[in-house]
């Protein structure tokens, strides 16, 4: 192929979200026409305003767009595109896909087919590691899938032991096998998942590692048979085999070990004859040795923060390569400066055991400016703008806080500020968790293996006990909103609590929105009464018994400076309905507030004994004296006047007695039963 | 509109001493107002909130909407009247914003003698109903109280303005559609029960509420029964028998929730119509006010400094501005409502009082509320000023001032004295509000004057008699007149005996104007038919 023939000025990118936008950005950027495919779902996303032109593919369901091939090639078709980027996911470790738009005559952004299908079956790709002199971890990766073999070879490489499916991936499939007695029944579920999953129940065994460090490496290749290494990245911080922190370089490396994983992994590109950008995961032993684990076919969502370190545009070098040019740089061309993270953010509730969320992003930005953040130290690669909608049909990761720092603590302290300068409202996401995270001692001090979260579940997800200075800071911004609210211009509708000759009072109640969701009780109120003379600026704030001095400026964007009894802290300030988010760069005090005028002050006093409404008979009794009972639950009928009247339980409590049964006349007022509730 | 040109300067020794004089008076009053809010003192307070009851005031705040003005008539009443202190007589009136209506509401401090009526708080109760009347403003009691303070019953009993009037006014207001919603959150006892009994709704409060003609004590002497309040009259009893309670409610929270609750169903809409603007501030820096104006009634000051820091953007438009000018007269909005300002600048003349006069027709003509600034010595006096009719002329004003319709607002802002006080809306000419600034004084003449003539009088009577009376012994004479004067004519004084409706802040005059301004609007503006005017 000459070099002519691969040139392309459209590239469509088979992608959705913020990697499609990021892909485009450097297509345009190098001059490129950009075209977008969406489903159904996706018609006024954000990947397909940022393109040039879109194709709808199909319904909202993946498999009938952004899986669908011929839907895609289609497209390609359509706009004269002449290559294809398939972003991660989806088709861009898909065989078929690669062959098909190779028969096409449409390039593929990524390496040949011949290099997928090498490392798609995880067993032929370690032999052919091993040949290549790539380390491997111990284990069994055998055609034979006898079981009673597998079981023996498992007891060879000794407990624990990991199963995974041949053909698996993103953690479908696999399992961790403490002891022998364990083995047979994780086998039989592996296969089922896998067989599901993957239309094959093949299974490798893997040595398991207690407490091994991912790290990964970054490499390229060109059609011209270069190869380099970008350098590492650690992925440790993972929940479930997914990754949620990722950093480079990954610490705790040496020149050596650098070198010589870097050196590993290109000789296992160039074993499979890759050609592209490719990601080579290994396992770094706390002794330092590491084993090949696998190799990613694609552009890595991680792949910022190596950009940062590197200053190199992953995705022009990926085009350049796929336009035939050699590539940009060699090795001995490129360096590391300084240190860069990636926090994902998801839509999704970590306090709810990540459950994804949906719903409409009121609200999606990124306030630098009031974070004291200067533009080249963070980027936000982000598919979602405010406005838009986050659907249940893909992915719920929304976006990619990356930043950059001369070292790492530097890079760490700027993550935790750009964290808490993200403002996401109207879908609730993992920021806070993130924060928690990235806040962590252990984190920082580089206690780092695949298990973070699992080992520190503790106090990731401990639940809020806000100190009085939070109530008074959240109560401090709520006073300045109702102050200034304002329906009318009337003198009455103001809310600065004017008095005469006295101090001005306003009181703003908060509560816990969690508390307040999940029990049926009323959420325990915190109210905080502000004090201030005319023509004060700073409040005297009560906080259950405890005073402050309390003043609020405004600073830039949602930053304001909140000043209490002198000391004076920086805060984002996000709302999202009634809840007021604080964040710092230590966390975020999420509290909801209230006018005092909105509390609900009545006890809905439980009944404690039912009267008869009036003349009629007892129909029948539906529990037994003494029974306990749910809120709600019916206890008696009575018929009068023709119509049955239904008694049920006020509350939770016990039936302590009834005073009639089945047949007896009452009269009006007559009492019909005794109920304790069981508060 | 045109700014007022001000001509102070702030550097000034005057200004200077003015404003710390001024200041002192405002500290004094803030003071007095914190220990006045503090109710019947530390142990009836204790005993009130081991009984799960808010203080009246607190039960207020929970009352009005969270963070709203509450503007509060009369906080100094009864001081230093009684034997011992009734902080604000027992009773805490004022207008405040309840689910976005303005409401007149009437607090018993039980703190305070257990809520009971002195002579005086019958009297800032009825005024209280008077300003809801006069305003069409709902109005709401949070009732407290052991009825009439028995020995002083001469006081509070029988005549036209004692307690029998608080339930003729509710009658009589509920007649005009004015709401009258009763919460009853303490015993109600004797008269008291009629609060409730004659509100078109009322609330009562578990386990603290009580309702009787005659509590327990009296029962027992006329009956013999013995029974406790509440199963006499408690919530239960009134709730779910006797049907003297519409709503029952859990405690003083829930109770002034349910309260809010009535006031947002009372499909209430304003009558009163102006031509509004967008409010503005004003534009002269309003914290001048004391530096202008000081302490010292004889050091004059242009009245226009005073006006340009209370009205909107400083904007006023005077009327007549060359003539009559010892009486300044004028249009400006306050907080966006058009008003129409009379102010003293000096004595009155002839022309001033026709000026006055005229300037009065317009705003009565055209609807527009009428703002009054007294600090007015007196009319002219001498034989040219006799000659020329300023009697008739005066008269003038007077008429004028009294038959006007429109809402009119009164603030004494220096001296009020003599005749000066009927020209300029004082009390007898019913105000909807009148308010005092602290520097204020208020007398039938200056403490001087009435000295002077008092010994003129006698120094006549000596001259008959062919005695003597030296310069030391007239100086002794006038001594004690003056001292009463000064004493009787200060604005605790006069607050403490309601001759206003409370001792102001000059800083919080223009938010005070605004507030009654805008609670005037709840009711129409009438059309003004005058007297005779002597020609």
């Amino acid at each position: 192929m000459t070099s002519e023939m691969n040139k392309f000025d459209t590239l469509l990118v088979a992608n959705r979200g913020e990697i499609a936008c990021r892909v485009m950005r450097t297509a345009r950027r190098m001059g490129l026409k950009t075209v977008a495919v969406y489903s159904d779902a996706d018609v006024n996303a954000h990947h397909v305003r940022e393109a040039d032109e879109a194709i709808r593919l199909g319904p909202a369901a993946a498999r009938e767009s952004y899986l669908n091939i011929d839907a895609v090639i289609e497209a390609a078709k359509r706009t004269g595109s002449g290559a294809i980027h398939p972003g991660y996911g989806f088709l861009s470790e898909n065989g078929s896909f690669v062959s098909a738009l190779e028969q096409a005559g449409i390039i593929f952004v990524g390496p040949p087919a011949s290099a997928i299908a090498a490392m798609g079956d995880k067993s032929a790709a370690k032999a052919r590691m091993a040949n290549a002199d790539v380390p491997l971890v111990p284990g069994y990766h055998g055609d034979n899938q006898d079981d009673a073999l597998l079981f023996e070879e498992a007891d060879k490489i000794g407990y624990p032991v990991m199963l995974k499916a041949s053909a698996g991936g993103g953690g479908k499939g696999m399992r961790v096998v403490e002891k022998s007695a364990a083995f047979q029944a994780a086998l039989e579920g592996c296969r089922r998942e896998s067989r599901a999953a993957f239309g094959d129940d093949r299974m490798l065994i893997e040595k398991y590692l207690v407490q091994p460090r991912h790290v990964e490496v970054q490499v390229f290749c060109d059609a011209h048979g270069n190869g380099v290494y970008l350098f590492e990245r650690d992925c440790s911080v993972q929940r479930r085999h997914q990754k949620v922190l990722e950093e480079a370089p990954a610490p705790g490396m040496t020149l050596e070990l650098r070198q010589a994983m870097g050196n590993a992994a290109v000789r296992a590109a160039q074993e499979i004859g890759y050609v592209g950008a490719g990601t080579v995961e290994f396992l770094l032993d706390a002794d330092g040795s590491f084993y090949f684990m696998e190799m990613n076919t694609r552009l890595q969502v991680e792949h910022p923060v190596t950009e940062m370190i590197t200053g190199q545009d992953l995705v022009e070098w990926q085009l350049r390569v796929a336009m035939g040019e050699p590539l940009p740089c060699t090795q001995d061309e490129l360096t590391i400066t300084g240190h860069s993270f990636e926090a994902r953010i998801y839509a999704e509730d970590p306090d709810q055991d990540f459950l994804p969320a949906t719903g409409q992003l009121t609200r999606f930005t990124l306030d630098l400016a009031g974070a004291g953040l200067q533009s080249d130290q963070v980027r936000l690669d982000s598919g979602v703008e405010s406005g838009d909608t986050v659907s249940m049909h893909y992915d719920p990761m929304l976006a990619k806080l990356i930043v950059h720092g001369v070292d790492r603590n530097a890079a760490l302290a700027t993550l935790n500020r750009a964290l808490a300068a993200l403002d996401v409202q109207g879908v609730i996401t993992n920021r806070a968790f993130l924060q928690r995270l990235a806040t962590h001692p252990a984190f920082k001090n580089l206690e780092l293996d695949t298990r973070f979260i699992e080992r520190h579940e503790a106090t990731l997800f401990a639940s809020h006990n806000y100190a009085p200075e939070d109530y008074a800071s959240a109560a401090l911004v709520g006073l300045h909103q109702l102050t200034q609210e304002r329906e009318s211009a009337s003198p009455w509708d103001r809310h600065d609590g004017f008095r005469l000759n006295a101090p001005h009072t306003v009181r703003i109640a908060l509560s816990d929105p969690k508390s307040s969701q999940s029990s049926e009780n009323e959420s325990p109120l915190v109210v905080v009464e502000g004090q201030r003379n005319p023509g004060e600026q700073s409040w005297r704030l009560t906080v259950n018994g405890q005073t402050f001095s309390a003043s609020l400026t405004s600073l830039t964007g949602d930053a304001v400076a909140i000043t209490l009894d002198g000391h004076r802290r920086r805060l984002q300030v996000q709302r999202d309905g009634n809840v007021l988010i604080l964040v710092d760069p230590d966390g975020e005090t999420r509290l909801v507030w209230q006018r005092m005028d909105a509390v609900d002050h009545g006890q809905h006093e439980v009944q404690a004994s039912f009267t008869a409404p009036m003349h009629g008979t007892v129909v029948a009794l539906l529990v037994e004296a003494g029974a306990s009972v749910e809120k709600g639950m019916p206890l008696m009928v009575m018929e009068a006047m023709k119509m049955e009247h239904t008694m049920s339980a006020p509350a939770n409590g016990q039936v302590e007695n009834f005073h009639f049964k089945a047949g007896d006349t009452v009269s009006q007022g007559d009492v019909l039963l005794d109920f304790a509730p069981s508060e | 509109m045109s700014m007022i040109n001000s001509q102070v300067n702030p550097r000034s020794d005057l200004f200077q001493a003015n404003a710390d004089a001024m200041l002192r008076e405002v500290s004094k009053l803030r003071e007095l107002n914190a220990t006045i809010a503090q109710g019947g003192g530390i142990k009836a307070r204790e005993r009130h909130e081991s009984r799960g009851k808010l203080f009246a005031r607190d039960r207020i705040d929970h009352l009005i909407d969270e963070g709203s003005p509450f503007l509060e008539f009369s906080a100094l009443a009864a001081h230093q009247v009684y034997e011992t202190e009734v902080p604000a007589a027992g009773v805490i009136t004022g207008i405040g914003r309840v689910t976005g209506v303005e409401c007149v509401i009437v607090a018993n401090d039980a703190t305070v003698k257990g809520g009971t009526y002195f002579p005086l708080t019958v009297k800032k109760h009825i005024r209280a109903q008077d300003i809801a009347r006069k305003h069409r403003l709902p109005c709401i009691y949070l009732v407290d109280s052991g009825g009439a303070f028995l020995p002083r019953q001469d006081e509070v009993f029988p005549d036209r303005d004692h307690f029998g009037r608080i339930f003729y006014n509710q009658a009589t207001m509920s007649a005009e559609g004015i709401p009258q919603i009763a919460v009853v959150m303490g015993s109600c006892t004797a008269g008291g029960a009629y609060v409730p009994a004659m509100a078109d709704e009322s609330i009562i409060v578990k386990e603290q509420g009580t309702i009787f003609l005659g509590g327990p004590p009296l029962v027992k002497a006329a009956t013999g029964e013995s029974i406790s309040a509440e199963a006499l009259g408690g919530a239960d009893v009134h709730a779910k028998v006797s049907g003297v309670a519409d709503h029952y409610a859990e405690n003083d929270l829930h109770a002034l929730q349910l309260a809010r609750a009535c006031v947002s169903r009372l499909n209430w809409q304003k009558r009163g119509r102006l031509a509004m603007q967008a409010p503005e501030p004003p534009k002269l820096d309003p914290s001048e006010l004391y530096g202008i104006v000081g302490t010292d009634l004889k050091k004059p000051f242009d009245v226009r400094e005073v006006i340009g820091r209370i009205v909107d953007a400083s904007n006023f438009d005077e009327f007549k501005r060359y003539y009559g000018d010892t009486l300044i007269t004028g249009f400006a909005h306050i907080h966006g409502h058009p008003v129409g300002i009379v102010a003293n600048n000096g004595v009155l003349f002839s022309e001033s009082a026709v000026k006055g006069a005229h300037f009065i027709e317009l705003c009565a003509q055209r609807k527009i509320p009428l703002v009054f600034l007294q600090n007015i010595t007196g009319f002219m006096v001498g034989s040219k000023y006799e000659h020329e009719g300023i009697a008739k002329h005066g008269a003038k004003l007077v008429t004028a001032v009294a038959c006007a319709k429109v809402p009119k607002f009164t603030v004494l802002i220096g001296g009020s004295f003599g005749a000066g006080n009927y020209g300029m809306c004082g009390r007898a000419y019913d105000p909807n509000l009148l308010f005092m600034w602290p520097n204020a004084r208020i007398s039938v003449m200056g403490g001087e004057q009435a000295a002077g003539v008092l010994a003129q009088v006698k120094r006549e009577q000596y001259e008959r008699e062919g005695r003597e009376w030296s310069k030391e012994e007239e100086e002794a004479f006038k001594q004690p007149t003056r001292e009463q004067y000064e004493h009787q004519g200060h604005p605790y004084y006069a607050s403490a005996r309601l001759w206003d409706d409370g001792v102001i802040d000059p800083l919080q005059t223009r938010d005070v104007l605004g507030l009654s301004l805008a609670a005037a609007m709840n009711a129409e503006i009438e059309e003004t038919r005058f007297g005779v005017f002597r020609m």
